[in-house]
């Protein structure tokens, strides 16, 4: 009795000195807070809720998208940023036949070892190798940019929140800074080699705008290419890249919880019957 | 130990008369989880989670042996092999989601166990061992989460590492020597991926060990129950099959139901974005967030923002965190309450729902927030509210609360009366 006692006049102790420590660092949390000028930060907006064909548990790709999205990130992103989670042979996803993504692989110059030299040299490209990078090192892509490193994008879209809106917003978001922005936060002014766009967090983004003008790229379906098409195609082809077996999931899905709802109202019934003997009378 | 009443498995062919002379599997299975033992007869659903968590800890098991079959734990590719394992891997991708996210369900259905463990006190005598097995399944659980969560090798493994271990690093003296230790170099790079593999490998084995355990002592007492009166008699109980075998496997329907819909329609739900982006020693990421699970604690280590007389604030926030769970190692002696079920302590029920329960969404909440106003204030709040409940409210309420009248047995608190009744003999529980 008398252990049992000790056991718990040392617990109310520990417990006292814990909650008093809390609430000390609340005292002066508070003071500080009084006295203190918070620091403002200047806003910045949530990605535009886009309609996506492929979002919802019923979503699909719109593969005559993601086709448009390719040659988009191709001729304007790839200049920049790799992409080196996606093979060539994924393409075939997108509806190319197996002998396109061989004429588009071999249009693309990846790096090989010269079959008689063995030194390092480029050569065509074949449907098993992989995006290449347009630098052939981050020293070299942090020299070619002012010292930002154009991010890889194959997964851009799940490493950002809310990141197929996200990417799309970036894209349509370049603007200059409003006057009254700059009036009241004066520091959002974008420094040397930065520029103004809204949906970046901290408003400055080393990113020149990759697209400029209506058109910039030329669709083979004959979809006019506005800033804000080519925006949503490349957003929805990066979200193919980063994650190509998401239909297939959803697709997956279906038949598993309808059998397993099934399952469920079995398993609720069977259960009923055995415990009907049980149960009291009601 | 069982009840006198439990029934006798019979073998009843060659081949199970052969091994019950050789080596008794049926009989273990039968008195364990069959016909053979006899559970009250008025659990309610929370006494599924139990169940379902070792149903969880199989599913970890299963899907990580088999990630493990394609991963590699170094840390230039560790990155690009999950990634390949998402890709190129055949249902790679329903592997490793099924991971991850069993690794969420696995911490709420163990959640639930412990909040029912909380709530009808079936920590006190005589299940004692049973809940202070739980209490090192857990702490073995959080361990292993922890270092899952490195092996992706983004940018919150990396850096979710780095403010991990280096919490040990706030021990005075010895902290630093042993961060670089357990790291086994002065920041997380291939040393630290390649044991966090090694043990991330061989602790879920560890707690498959441990809950055998915490299984075998449930047996010896028998299962507790909702109005926490101790079984009397025969007709108390139900026979575990196929009572609870059928209602085990109607929750698991529900339970498996919520996890699919998780694991196809959002699977990265729980996740953070920033672990997509490959692990970057020279970029911090804006905000430092563990997995939702350990939010409440997170919560509780950051509160401590000052310096409390000598000891420094992160050592005080170290010590808190880790005294947060292991006080749970001391509930049996410091709830001394008679009365288990919190049905029937009227106090208890007060402070449980209007205090506890509270405060952990409180720390919860400003566990997964950024570390800014309004979160550092409630979470300090809530801190000192943790603290005083478990160690100081608990200790007192069991002392001065009036328990309500409880009743004579199961059998009269399911059917009304109980004709094994003796006249005359009060209400007041066997402890």
């Amino acid at each position: 009795m008398l252990k049992l006692l000790s056991v718990r006049l040392v617990a109310m102790a520990v417990g006292l000195v814990f909650a008093v420590a809390a609430l000390w660092a609340l005292v002066v949390g508070v003071i500080a807070l009084a006295t203190e000028e918070p620091v403002p930060h200047a806003p910045y907006e949530k990605p535009n809720d886009y309609d996506w064909s492929f979002s919802g548990p019923f979503g699909k790709w719109d593969q005559q998208q993601l086709q448009r999205g390719l040659k988009v990130y191709d001729e304007v992103c790839a200049a920049c940023h790799s992409l080196k989670f996606v093979a060539f042979r994924d393409l075939e996803q997108l509806g190319y036949s197996e002998a396109q993504v061989k004429a588009y692989a071999a249009a693309k110059q990846v790096p090989g070892i010269d079959p008689n030299t063995g030194e390092a040299t480029m050569r065509p490209g074949l449907p098993t190798d992989y995006f290449p990078s347009p630098y052939p090192n981050n020293v070299a892509a942090a020299a070619a940019n002012n010292n930002a490193i154009p991010p890889d994008l194959s997964l851009m879209t799940k490493a950002r929140g809310d990141g197929v809106n996200y990417v799309a917003s970036l894209l349509t978001g370049y603007q200059e800074p409003s006057a009254e922005l700059l009036a009241e936060y004066p520091e959002a002014a974008p420094g040397p080699g930065l520029y103004h766009n809204s949906y970046f967090p901290n408003l400055n983004l080393a990113m020149a705008p990759p697209l400029t003008t209506d058109g910039q790229v030329t669709y083979d379906d004959g979809t006019e290419a506005t800033i804000e098409q080519m925006s949503t195609d490349v957003a929805a082809f990066l979200a193919w890249t980063a994650e190509p077996s998401m239909i297939k999931r959803k697709q997956t899905g279906w038949p598993v919880m309808i059998f397993l709802l099934f399952a469920t109202i079995l398993a609720y019934m069977s259960k009923k019957q055995i415990w009907a003997a049980v149960k009291p009378k009601k | 130990m069982s009840f006198p009443w439990a029934r006798q498995y019979e073998p009843k062919n060659g081949l199970t008369k052969f091994l019950d002379e050789k080596l008794p599997l049926p009989r273990l299975v039968y008195n364990a989880v069959g016909a053979g033992y006899p559970v009250p007869r008025n659990l309610s659903y929370f006494w599924n989670f139990g169940v379902l968590a070792g149903f969880f800890l199989v599913v970890q098991i299963v899907t990580g042996v088999v990630l493990a079959m394609h991963y590699a734990a170094n840390a230039q590719v560790a990155f690009a092999t999950t990634e390949h394992i998402m890709r190129d891997v055949n249902w790679g991708w329903l592997m490793r989601y099924a991971h991850a996210n069993g690794a969420s369900f696995f911490f709420i259905v163990v959640y639930l166990h412990i909040f029912r463990g909380l709530f009808y006190s079936s920590y006190k005598a005589p299940r004692e061992m049973i809940w202070l097995l739980g209490v090192v399944i857990f702490l073995l659980m959080m361990a292993t989460a922890f270092m899952g969560y490195v092996l992706p090798w983004g940018q919150m493994s990396f850096w979710g590492a780095k403010v991990i271990t280096g919490l040990f690093g706030a021990i005075p003296i010895v902290g630093e020597p042993i961060q670089v230790w357990l790291l086994g170099g002065f920041a997380p790079d291939n040393a630290a991926l390649n044991r966090f593999f090694s043990l991330h490998f061989l602790l879920p084995f560890v707690i498959a060990g441990v809950v055998i355990l915490h299984i075998w002592a449930l047996h010896i007492p028998g299962s507790s129950n909702p109005t926490g009166v101790e079984v009397k008699s025969e007709s108390d109980t139900v026979p575990f099959h196929p009572y609870y075998t059928a209602k085990d496997g109607f929750g698991l329907g529900i339970a498996l139901l919520a996890y699919f819909a998780l694991v196809f329609f959002l699977p990265n739900a729980l996740g953070h974005p920033d672990n997509y982006i490959e692990a970057n020693p020279l970029s911090t990421p804006a905000h430092i967030v563990p997995e939702w699970y350990f939010w409440p604690f997170y919560a509780i280590l950051r509160a401590f923002t000052v310096d409390f007389f000598f000891v420094p604030a992160k050592l005080m926030g170290v010590l808190a965190m880790f005294a947060s769970i292991l006080l749970w190692f001391f509930l049996p002696w410091l709830d001394k309450s008679p009365v288990r079920s919190g049905h029937y302590r009227p106090l208890f029920r007060k402070f449980f729902w209007f205090g506890l329960i509270p405060a952990m969404i409180v720390l919860f909440i400003c566990g997964g927030a950024p570390a800014e106003e309004p979160y550092v204030i409630l979470s300090q709040i809530a801190t000192a509210y943790y603290f005083i409940h478990f160690l100081v409210i608990l200790p007192i309420v069991s002392s001065v609360e009036k328990p309500e009248p409880l009743p004579y047995s199961i059998t009269e608190a399911v059917l009304g009366s109980d004709k094994t009744m003796v006249k005359g003999e009060n209400t007041a529980p066997a402890v």
